[in-house]
């Protein structure tokens, strides 16, 4: 039976590239969307697929339970047992990542345009009817228990737990998505069942493929992985406000060097500000020309190997967070001149001469993201998460050109916000407390 | 001299798809090796540039030199402002970077194809005419001490490899560490930064890989302009390396640090690499590689510890074919709960025996080259990747056409070259077992 499909074409013609980005939507005969750009040079295909939602979705005194179902998809669905699935898996070279954070679950699938058809059958009995036998589940709830353990002695992830569950106390922000020794060890089979309805689902889910395949083809595809899912979920997590005071909180730990995670609240990617914003933090501490922060304390300075600030804005919340490390003797200075910098740049902004040297980075680099057929399925996958129209990618270099100095500055004026920045660090800090 | 290869087309046939990336390459007067891939699929480019110089062709005594250079670099030159380089990379929305290894250092930009000629120009320029100053090299120090605090000092797994490279190699400068020892990284100077830059960057001792939407004239015309007029270096050493002598006795060690999350045994051998013109040793390594420890679910130690038994919550084997010198193989277990680094390694070491004893399993080998063949499909999406292949091959004793050869010589690996493999490296006599631990009393 042929599937009936919409397509829309765009194409990107980013100045100065002459960069070719056509994609099209894809509409399949169960009504799902996806989208596509035809890329028949290799004769492979990447599949990315998105569920919104995610590990905070995970019931009340079940933390961990999304995090545990969704590493045992690969272990064992349909009439296979973990091996069998993994075994057919690599007897087809084809390679499935399931991965789950606190707003989403990721599918990212490549497989070869010769065995596609049987590929795709083994990814949708994953999907669709994972086994959870108790034996997979003991053997990986061993190896997350490994995971937690790792947390409690990893100096960065120390610090986030810190900072975070200060930030966002009992909403899922506020913990890892591990879970807890004992929220995992009480986790059951009705747990993982449970946990996969909630999150495995249809209308949540945002797909794109690039490759050796056709609108029609994938149409068909489409519904083969995801028609069968559930239809509707639970109700999304409830939105948090960033509750983390100014300051500094030191975590004692034995380490020469310190960690150091900081941040305030931030701003929505619908805001109409965020390109404003996303320039800003190129600027301030952003990767591209060298940045404010990267001048002031390595180059300067040599306090640090590296420092990165990012605006991160969450499905229910949204931060700007910035991080380095530092000797123990050393970091108490950074901290201050990160401080510092952060109110020169809210007080005094930008100049012009940074704004074109960001402006002109971002637009150039833009297009050279569409490089490989994995890398352009993740942007067009993101683009959906973010609820950007397929035309984005052509006009989203004037999104970055139309901001003015004068924007620019009345957004760090406010964004940033100095006297509310709040420090975590772990290790022997010489004179912070 | 001018050659060109259409590309793999003969390993293809046998083993991939027919998509040709084509691949010329030719020299300069000066000595300087130029490789162009083509990939027209998108307008960028991939500038690289190579030195056969890495952490171990270092003067005793300066650890960490070859790296730190790297670092200074991005100063400035007779003509360039120190971060002039990299400013005026991302002010063409290209990204750069470089990195250091054992054997090699190499510098990149990515950008739209049409600045190749900008970033050649840079590139050539900081081959001759860096000037670093006092300033430089204090700060630059610091924040190298700082990278080594952050890679390694902060991370007991880290420290835990030191110790076993160290003790794994024990003439040859593999065993020291890329970034450095501390101590010795303290005392780096200018007048050292400055040598280990006279003797090695020069033309004759680099390659040139650029990789993307260009053609192989155009590019050989810029190399001309840009890397041409600098004269070879005439006193450029033979790389000396120090052998290693018969290693004749097994070296054990347990590395305690409170940081240690999980306990695990992990043992290293002394494995031959890929050598020009004979790399099938190095392709039956590989295999063995993938079928001790590769995949947790299909592999002999991922089905007898994880599945058979539960003796293991993660096992695994790794091999790397990639070295100028003689590398290494090594295979680690991470005990389950209640079961203990003793009774883990005897396990371990019962699969090996057994891996040694018993026929390969022909199915799991068929997969694995399955596996290997369909991974040549996938690489072709990502020229960087197949540029640095080039880069490391040409920096590592490898010809072009060693690199080309390789993934058919991987189809054809045999059962009975594994076990001759096998039973050549896994030679305790020449390995170094680790216990990683929190605490003495996990050794036990």
């Amino acid at each position: 039976m042929l599937s009936r499909f919409i397509v829309a074409l765009f194409i990107l013609f980013a100045a100065p590239l002459r960069a070719e980005v056509a994609i099209q939507e894809v509409t399949s005969e169960q009504g799902i969307g996806a989208w596509l750009v035809e890329e028949h040079s290799i004769p492979f295909v990447a599949l990315e697929i998105h569920f919104e939602g995610g590990s905070a979705l995970d019931a009340p005194g079940k933390r961990g339970a999304i995090n545990l179902m969704t590493a045992l998809i690969e272990e064992g669905s349909g009439d296979m047992d973990a091996q069998t699935f993994q075994t057919a898996r690599e007897s087809l070279a084809a390679s499935f990542s399931f991965r789950v954070y606190d707003d989403g679950m990721s599918v990212s699938a490549r497989f070869l345009t010769e065995n596609r058809d049987a590929a795709v059958a083994l990814l949708r009995q994953a999907l669709i009817s994972p086994r959870f036998d108790q034996d997979a589940i003991d053997r990986v709830r061993g190896q997350v228990l490994t995971a937690i353990a790792a947390e409690e002695k990893n100096p960065n992830r120390i610090a986030g737990r810190a900072f975070y569950s200060a930030a966002f106390g009992d909403h899922p922000y506020g913990s890892s998505q591990n879970g807890t020794v004992e929220s995992v060890n009480a986790l059951t089979r009705d747990d993982m069942v449970a946990a996969h309805a909630a999150t495995l689902v249809r209308s949540r889910a945002k797909v794109s493929a690039v490759g050796d395949i056709s609108a029609a083809e994938l149409s068909l595809i489409v519904d083969q992985l995801l028609g069968d899912l559930p239809a509707e979920g639970p109700d999304l997590p409830a939105r948090v406000e960033f509750g983390l005071e100014a300051g500094v909180t030191v975590v004692g730990y034995d380490i020469p060097q310190s960690v150091v995670l900081f941040g305030h609240s931030g701003m929505t990617r619908d805001d109409p500000d965020f390109f404003a914003a996303y320039i800003l933090n190129t600027i301030l501490g952003g990767v591209g020309p060298r940045s404010v922060l990267m001048e002031e304390l390595r180059e300067k300075r040599g306090l640090t190997y590296g420092i990165y600030t990012y605006l991160v804005p969450r499905d229910h919340t949204e931060m700007v967070l910035g991080s380095f490390a530092s000797s123990n003797d050393r970091v108490a200075e950074a901290v201050s001149l990160a401080r510092s910098e952060w109110e020169r740049i809210a007080t005094d902004g930008v100049t012009q001469e940074q704004l074109d040297e960001a402006k002109t980075y971002l637009t150039g680099e833009y297009p050279l993201r569409f490089d490989g057929n994995a890398d352009i399925a993740g942007i067009m996958v993101g683009m959906q998460v973010q609820g950007l129209p397929t035309d984005y990618v052509v006009n989203r270099n004037d999104y970055i050109n139309a901001v003015t100095l004068d924007e620019i500055n009345r957004v760090a004026a406010y964004l940033l916000k100095p006297d509310e920045l709040h420090f975590t660090v772990v290790g022997r800090p010489v004179g912070l407390e | 001299m001018f050659r060109t290869f259409a590309l793999t087309l003969a390993a293809m046939a046998a083993v991939g798809p027919a998509v040709a990336q084509e691949v010329t390459t030719f020299d300069l007067d000066n000595g300087m090796d130029v490789v162009v891939i083509e990939d027209h699929r998108a307008p960028v480019v991939v500038h690289m540039l190579w030195y056969r110089a890495g952490s171990a062709d270092e003067p005793p005594g300066q650890s960490g030199v070859a790296h730190f250079l790297e670092h200074l670099l991005f100063k400035a030159t007779d003509t360039m402002a120190a971060g002039e380089l990299s400013q005026v990379v991302a002010a063409n929305g290209g990204s750069d970077n470089a990195f250091t290894s054992y054997d090699y250092t190499a510098y990149y930009q990515r950008v739209a194809a049409d600045r190749l000629d900008l970033m050649m120009r840079m590139e050539a320029d900081r081959m001759n005419n860096l000037r670093l100053t006092p300033e430089d090299i204090d700060t630059e120090r610091r924040v190298i001490l700082e990278e080594r605090n952050q890679r390694t000092e902060n991370d007991p797994n880290a420290l835990a490899r030191e110790q076993i490279r160290a003790a794994l190699y024990m003439n040859h400068r593999y065993g020291v560490p890329i970034i450095g020892w501390k101590h010795e990284m303290e005392d780096l100077s200018q007048e050292d930064a400055r040598d280990f830059y006279d003797l090695y960057y020069s033309p004759n001792n680099a390659i040139l890989v650029v990789a993307g939407d260009v053609e192989p004239e155009a590019v050989l015309a810029l190399a001309r302009e840009h890397y041409g007029p600098i004269p070879a270096e005439p006193d450029l050493p033979e790389r000396f390396r120090p052998k290693e002598p018969p290693q004749l006795a097994e070296r054990r060690l347990t590395f305690v640090d409170p940081r240690v999350s999980q306990a695990y045994v992990t043992r290293s051998y002394l494995a031959p690499e890929r050598d020009a013109g004979a790399q099938d040793e190095a392709a039956a390594l590989v295999y063995l590689a993938e079928l001790l420890g590769g995949s947790s679910f299909t592999s002999a130690l991922g089905k007898a510890l994880q599945f058979d038994t539960q003796t293991a919550v993660f096992s695994g084997a790794g091999y790397d074919p990639m070295s100028l010198d003689t590398s290494s193989f090594y295979v680690s277990v991470a005990p389950a709960a209640g079961v203990s680094l003793s009774e883990a390694e005897a396990a371990m070491d019962q699969v090996i025996a057994d891996f040694i004893a018993n026929p390969i399993d022909e199915a799991q080998m068929e997969r694995v080259r399955t596996q290997l063949r369909a991974s040549e499909t996938y690489a072709l999406d990502n020229v960087e990747g197949i540029a640095n292949r080039y880069g490391a091959a040409l920096t590592q004793g490898l010809t072009v056409e060693d690199v080309q050869a390789w993934p058919a010589i991987l189809q054809a690996v045999t059962a009975d070259q594994i076990k001759a493999v096998a039973a050549r490296v896994l030679d305790r006599r020449q390995s170094v077992t680790a216990w990683v631990v929190a605490t003495e009393a996990e050794a036990k």
